[in-house]
């Protein structure tokens, strides 16, 4: 009879935590910024069918990265659950928190089961309010913990570095064009300090906007408006005397 | 809905058990519910009123909701077990969508909602019948179209107008006389009027527009643009109008003989 070698537990959880963070690491990074009149999330995302980000529900947005079939799963259950929620009592009663900690739970027990792999991916939820005091944005790390940020987050590949350079950039009251160049700028870092240009095709942009009249805030801004914002930020332009001003910042 | 009747079926309408009654259940009904096609789109609208036996059960009631951004749902019957089922017809046009990321198609939509009627089937053999009318634009085709059911579930698409709901008949044949295939929007909506007001007219259980409480029926149109309610400033003022008219004819306008 042979006996199991034995692993600590500690070892255990964190041979789980690099697998994931490693695969979470393949994937391209996103970022989730408020800007005056809602929220925006922007990624990099060859593909137009296979989307990162997604509605939830009426004010709620969903964006992930690692991962796609793991996240997919998460999402949908995440609009079984505001659905269900939203129809049994009132729609208004479908909050980002209640979401994020259902996710917590879910991300938690499948990390802490032995006889699961661990889910490589990283979410964000966000709820947009009636004014940006309102807006609420939670990120949920693959280990099932709740992290709530304001003003920007970046998760994916990159994260790191990315959400430095937005939180010494990321200012309330942007404009949307304004945090979209901002945003884009962020992604297009590498990490070893050049600049890369991102397509606007390869662009995922949705954004939570408080002004939409219906009830369900969600939109995606593709094609032709999305060229116009990126225009009227001026991302071609002024990315590259903006990129030698942020080198000397970094340095500091 | 799939999902609900595996986790939780007390939540979906048609399902519950009955206890055998003597008789008919009294329940507010809804009563009529008239649409009509014109190119480019489609008006469904419907009288305010909500009866119980010879009681009138509420007279602000609403009977016409959006189901989704391209379609509408009015409803005739029983108005709790009706709202509830639109209620429920409502998540799942929005949540195929959010998780599949693309619409139903309108035929579709029709043929869910068609499944939902018959699970009614049993509280309708009860006297709680639930007859809706489901209308939409068709983004595929480019046009309005309508939809009417019976009460086992059986749908069938209607061309031009239609109508349900205890004052139909009366509706239907004034819409007879006044439909044509080039109407305009705002002819299509004051055509709906005059159709709801000779329901009224003749069906005691069709609320006619009531100019003491200011309370005019729900027209909505549904066009390329999307689902659209007109205000109560636009609705009143059709409204009036056809009153005024009403005022001199009283049997509103006439057809001509050949």
């Amino acid at each position: 009879m042979s006996t199991p070698f034995y692993v600590s537990p500690q070892q255990a959880m964190a041979d789980r935590a690099e697998y994931a963070r490693k695969g979470i690491a393949r994937g391209r990074s996103l970022v989730v910024l408020q800007f005056a009149d809602g929220i925006v999330f922007v990624g990099e995302n060859p593909s137009r069918a296979l989307h990162k980000f997604s509605e939830i529900y009426d004010r709620i947005g969903f964006a992930a990265a690692g991962k796609y079939n793991e996240y997919e799963n998460l999402r949908i259950g995440g609009v079984r659950y505001a659905d269900l929620r939203g129809y049994t009592y009132d729609r208004d009663d479908v909050t980002a928190r209640g979401l994020a900690n259902v996710y917590a739970q879910t991300l938690g027990t499948i990390f802490s089961s032995a006889a699961e792999k661990p889910y490589e991916v990283e979410l964000v939820v966000a709820e947009v309010g009636d004014t940006p005091d309102g807006d609420q944005i939670y990120r949920l790390p693959h280990d099932g913990s709740i992290v709530d940020e304001h003003g920007s987050v970046a998760v994916g590949g990159n994260a790191e570095l990315i959400s430095n350079y937005l939180d010494q950039r990321h200012q309330d009251g942007m404009t949307l064009a304004e945090a979209l160049k901002l945003a884009v700028q962020a992604l297009s870092r590498e990490s070893n300090g050049t600049q890369r240009e991102i397509p606007a095709e390869r662009l995922e942009v949705a954004v939570l906007d408080r002004t939409r009249p219906q009830k369900r805030k969600f939109k995606r801004i593709v094609g032709p408006q999305l060229s116009r914002l990126l225009e009227q930020g001026g991302v071609g332009g002024v990315s590259k005397s903006d990129a030698e001003e942020s080198e000397g910042s970094d340095d500091e | 809905m799939d999902f609900l009747s595996d986790h939780q079926p007390e939540l979906l309408p048609g399902k519950r058990q009955l206890p055998p009654v003597q008789g008919v259940i009294e329940a507010p009904h809804g009563t009529t519910i008239v649409a009509v096609a014109f190119p480019g789109g489609v008006v469904l609208a419907g009288d305010r009123r909500a009866t119980m036996g010879n009681v009138i059960a509420q007279r602000d009631i609403e009977k016409v909701f959006p189901a989704d951004e391209y379609s509408a749902v009015g409803i005739a019957g029983t108005a709790g077990l009706a709202v509830e089922m639109v209620k429920l017809f409502q998540l799942e046009l929005e949540h195929f969508e959010k998780v599949e990321g693309a619409q139903l198609s309108l035929e579709g939509k029709a043929n869910r909602l068609s499944t939902m009627i018959r699970s009614n089937l049993g509280m309708a053999l009860q006297g709680l019948a639930v007859v809706p009318l489901f209308a939409g634009y068709d983004l595929d085709r480019g046009k309005g179209r309508i939809f009417s059911y019976d009460v086992t579930g059986g749908r069938s698409e209607e061309h031009g107008y239609a109508s349900t709901g205890s004052g139909s008949i009366f509706a239907r044949g004034a819409m007879k006389k006044l439909f044509r295939d080039d109407l305009t929007e705002d002819q299509a909506t004051t055509l709906v009027v005059q159709a709801l007001y000779d329901a009224a007219d003749d069906d005691s259980a069709t609320g006619g527009p009531d100019v003491a409480r200011r309370i005019y029926p729900i027209v909505t149109v549904i066009t390329e643009d999307g689902f659209r309610r007109l205000t109560d400033d636009e609705s009143s003022a059709i409204a009036r109008s056809v009153l005024e008219r009403r005022l001199e004819q009283p049997d509103g306008p006439r057809a001509a003989l050949l």
